[in-house]
This record gives structure tokens, sequence and C-alpha cells, in this order.
């Protein structure tokens, strides 16, 4: 149950979009699909919302198979990066868009409308037209729509993607909590590693095209099975010959059995953290190295720039030898 | 409201203004306006003695016949070929594109003759065939519709494809994901969305098919109170010595086309801010 992808591949002209992809997305969870632009994820989304056709390979929705099935039988929510709002509707006319479409008696429709008007807190905005409402505002207008017909699957393309940083951190939480009460199978692609590690219950990293890896977010940050997923769910550094999260250094002033030391070179503050770079003083492995400790912690050891440190991973902390 | 400058005004702000308003006055206004003058120079003589006039009365009649019918025909397939050349790929779509600016650059006498040798009734190329069957285009009402919707078909067009461009398919996808067809899709999103670009279209074509001569001239024949619209009728009553009526026919058609371009102005919404 749930979506399931068999053998699917995508090329645009000799551009390899999608090769060979199988995957299942389970049956009533939020599922992300992450991985940088370009790589396929969104021409993914929409070759299961049957708004792009495959090359090959089979779609199965819910136990059904959607392959050769348009996308306004589909019965799948789709929700725009940009909203494609109707914008010569009023709120409450996009919402009952797809209840007009399947002829619903106009009772059920206003009440459907009022519910998820509700749901989405845009109850006080139901007779303004799109152009007056805020991008977050939109994109929840957007969401009540897609929800209205009961989709069988929810598809989100890069749904914050256009917000700005502040809204865009408030909508992932309400999304999160939305999906909470309503638990429909929800797909949403996303380049922010951030946004997918915080709101999704399944992670699919796709790159090139291809799938990189399949898991829960604490699966994939903790062990990564390449190079590519390590350094694309955060930041990463090379400590001697292993890749690093730059928090799971341990910097001191004290000479001991370090992997590396060196001077600090760089120093830069971003609020409660400290970026710093540390070039090491091997001549094998002259690359800087990156550290972030707190501001507390720099003060508390004493830590300035030029001075003399010794580096090595803190205990626990997950390595990608290469 | 972006496009336009906000300076401080000075004695070349007030300079450049009186130069087009000078230029619009000895080019449109002045010349427009001494037609009027010279309609109700006696009164309302000069257009009650033309609307009494049989052959006037029949021109502005198959006039308004003529450009209802072109009017419809160009507002179908303008929206048609509109959407073909936006949403589809095709070979040829760009040589398409550039054949509908043809009736633009090309003289309308040059399309008259050119339909008259396509349907001439005795010695076009459909012609007599069509004949055969019961159907007169040259020199009848078809032939007359055929030249004035030829005219004006890239007026619809012109309109529409910028604004289809800008709407892009975002919104058409979002209703077919919602369960709309082609047609639905089209009714509910599609058409609201250009309806203002149609409506501005759909005037200036009924504005160009009111005051069309050259092609409809060689292809209606001219005979007066059948095949003899507005325009020809001013020209043969100027020529006959008629002037009031012609003065008053031409009044008549100004009339109609400003008063469609002015309701137009009016319903058109003020305010164009889109829901990006």
């Amino acid at each position: 149950m749930g979506i399931e992808i068999r053998g699917v591949s995508k090329n645009f002209g000799d551009f390899v979009a999608l090769q060979d992809i199988d995957l299942s997305i389970p049956s009533g969870q939020l599922t992300a699909l992450l991985g940088p632009s370009g790589g396929g994820k969104s021409t993914l989304l929409r070759i299961i919302a049957g708004l792009e056709s495959s090359d090959s390979g089979t779609i199965e929705i819910e136990g059904l198979d959607a392959t050769g099935l348009p996308a306004q039988k589909r019965n799948v929510g789709f929700v725009f990066q940009h909203y494609a709002a109707f914008k010569h509707m009023t709120v409450e006319k996009n919402v009952a868009f797809g209840l007009e479409i399947r002829k619903k008696p106009k009772d059920e429709v206003r009440r459907r409308v009022a519910e998820l008007l509700e749901l989405v807190h845009l109850e006080q905005f139901s007779h303004r037209l799109p152009s007056q409402l805020s991008g977050g505002q939109r994109q929840r207008m957007a969401l009540a729509r897609a929800l209205a017909i009961e989709p069988s699957v929810l598809l989100l393309d890069e749904p914050f993607g256009a917000l700005d940083a502040k809204v865009r951190k408030e909508l992932r939480e309400w999304l999160r909590r939305l999906h909470d009460e309503v638990h429909v199978t929800t797909v949403f692609v996303t380049h922010d590693q951030e946004e997918a590690l915080e709101v999704s219950d399944n992670l699919v990293v796709i790159n090139e095209g291809r799938i990189e890896q399949i898991g829960t977010p604490d699966d994939l940050y903790d062990r990564p099975a390449s190079e590519f997923v390590l350094s694309f769910l955060g930041p990463v550094t090379r400590l001697g010959n292993t890749l690093i999260r730059p928090h799971d250094i341990d910097i001191t002033r004290y000479e001991h059995a370090a992997t590396a030391t060196g001077r600090i070179t760089r120093w830069t503050r971003v609020g409660f953290e400290i970026r710093l770079e540390v070039t090491p003083d091997d001549v094998l492995h002259p690359d800087p190295v990156q550290v972030i400790v707190t501001r507390t912690e720099a003060t508390a050891l004493q830590l300035h720039e030029g001075a003399q440190v010794w580096l090595r991973p803190r205990a626990g902390a997950e390595t990608v030898v290469s | 409201m972006a496009s336009r400058l906000r300076q401080p005004r000075t004695a070349g702000t007030y300079g450049r203004r009186l130069l087009v308003v000078a230029y619009l006055f000895l080019l449109v206004i002045w010349p427009v306006a001494l037609v009027v003058q010279k309609t109700f120079e006696g009164g309302l003589d000069n257009l009650q003695t033309a609307l009494s006039d049989p052959v006037v009365t029949d021109a502005l009649q198959l006039t308004v016949v003529v450009a209802l019918w072109a009017v419809a025909i160009n507002t179908v397939f303008g929206v048609g070929i509109s959407l073909l050349l936006v949403r589809y790929d095709f070979p040829g779509r760009g040589v398409l594109s550039a054949l509908i600016d043809l009736p633009l650059s090309v003289s309308p006498v040059v399309v008259g003759l050119a339909l008259l040798l396509a349907y001439g009734g005795t010695n076009g190329t459909f012609g007599p065939a069509l004949q055969d069957v019961g159907l007169q285009v040259a020199f009848a009402t078809p032939g007359i519709v055929m030249a004035t919707a030829f005219v004006s078909l890239p007026l619809v067009i012109r309109e529409i494809v910028p604004v289809l461009h800008e709407i892009g398919t975002e919104q058409e996808q979002a209703a077919t994901s919602l369960g709309a067809g082609p047609w639905q899709t089209f009714w509910r999103i599609t058409l609201p969305s250009i309806k203002w670009a149609l409506v501005y279209g759909v005037v200036l074509s009924l504005a160009r098919a009111l005051g069309e001569f050259g092609a409809v001239k060689i292809v209606s024949g001219n005979v007066a109170q059948q095949t003899q619209t507005a325009t020809l009728v001013v020209e043969q009553k100027y020529q006959d010595f008629e002037q009031g009526s012609a003065y008053a026919t031409s009044f008549l058609l100004a009339l109609i086309a400003v008063a469609a371009l002015v309701v137009v102005t009016i319903l058109r919404p003020k305010d164009d801010t889109d829901g990006d």
C-alpha cells in the first residue's frame, strides 16, 4: 500500500532525470524527497501525480495501478512551489474547486470548505482574492484546496521554497502538526536538509536521478551510506582520513593524543555559534579543518585566532572513512 | 504603476507634453472633430437624410452583420490558435506565428484580390465548385465576412498570446490534479484568466472590422443595397456630391468604434495586481 514505484526512468533529451527508480512510500506517513536541485526529485513527484509521464516503469497508488491514468483521475492532492492559486477566484472558491468539479451538493461543499478553512486558519479570509493574501496564507489555501478532494496521497513540490525564512519555519512546524491530525500519505520535495530532518517520518535522498539512501531522519544522519548523504545532511569537514561533522570535533589548547594539530586561521561568529578554521601543521593533510564550537565553549577554552590547538573526534561521533 | 517615472516638473516636462498633445491634435483630434462638425452643420438634417436613405441603412446593417460574424469567427479561432502557439510545441510553430502577422503587413487590397482568385464564382479556384453546391462566396456576404475576418485575425491573437505566456501552466495543472478535464480547465481557469485580453482583442477586431475598406471593396462588388458596406457608402456618397450623408455615415461608424473602446476602458478592472 502507499505508493509503489517500480523501474521508473525519465529522460529529457540527453539528460537523464531519473534512472530505474524503485521506491515504496508507506501509507499514512510523511516522506521527504531530499536532494540537490536538478537531481530528479521534482520530476519523480510530478510522475506520481501524472503531471509528467515516465519513459518506463509503473506507479501504484494505494493498491491501484495509476501508470496509464491521467492526472485528473488519480485523486492526488498537489501543492506547487508558487501556489498556483486561481487568481480570479476567492479563497473559498479556490478551496471549493475540486468539490464543484465532482458535482457535490452545495450544502456539503459549503460545510467542507468551512471545515478546511478553519483547519488552515483562513476562516476570516474566505472572501478575499489570492492577491490580497501573503505568501504563507496563499500556500495554506493551496493546501486546503488540495485536501478538499480527500486525496489518496498529498504531494508537495518545494512547498515552502518561495517563502521567507521565518514563515518557512512556522509553516513547516504547522505542516507536521497538520499531518498528525489528518494522516494522509504525504510526500514532499525539498532541497533543505533541515526542513527534511525536522518534518519527515521517512527520508529519501535522491541525487543525479538515483536514490542514494532511504531511512528515518536519525538513520540517515547517524549512519549515512555514502559520502554524498553525509555531506548533504549537514556540514562536514575532513579530519585526518575521515569525514566528520564540524561540531563533533573536540578542540583544546593543551597537547594530547590528537588526530591533528594546527593554528586557528579563521574565526567567524554567527550568533551563539563560532565557526573556526584550523590549518593543520601536518604537511600530508594541509587542508583547513572546520570546527564549530559554542561561544561559551570558546570562552571557557580561551580560544582566539592564531592559537595553537589540538583536534580529535569527540566520543560517539559518526564518521565516514574515505 | 512602477513603469512611470516620478520626476520634478520642469519647463521640459510641459514642453514634451505640449508636443504630444499637438501631434495628437493635428493627426487625430482635429480631423475627426471636423467630421463631427460637418455632420451636425445643419442640425440633425444630415443624420436624418442619411438614416432615411435605404442605401445607407442597408449598408450599415450589412456592416454590422459582417463585423459580428468576422469577430465571432476571430474570437473562436483566435483563442484556439493562441493556445496552440503558446501551449504546444510542433514543427512549423515559428512559421505559423509569423503567418499570423501577415494580414497586418499585406495591403487589404491584395487580400481582396487573393480571395477573389480563390473563390471567384466563374474562374476562381474553389469558386465554381462552391457555387455548384449553392454557396456564393465572392460578391456576396460570405466573401465580405472572409475578407474582414482575414484582415482582423491578428488582433485577438496578439492580445491573448502574451497573457497566456504570463499566466503559465501551473494553474491549469492544479485544476487538472483537482479532477478537472480539459474543457472544465479551459472554461473555469484559462478563459477567465485571459478574459480581459480577449475582450480587448475583440473590441479592436470589431473596430477594425467596421472600418475595413480595401479588401471588402474588391471582394464585394460594391452593389448598393446588396453588397455595399458602410465604408463603401461613404466613398460613393462623397463622390456623388452627397457629402452630408457621407459625413453622417462616417460619424456613425466612428461612434460605434469609440463607444466600444470607452465601454471596455470603463469595464476593465483598474487594479491589475497579480497573485504571485
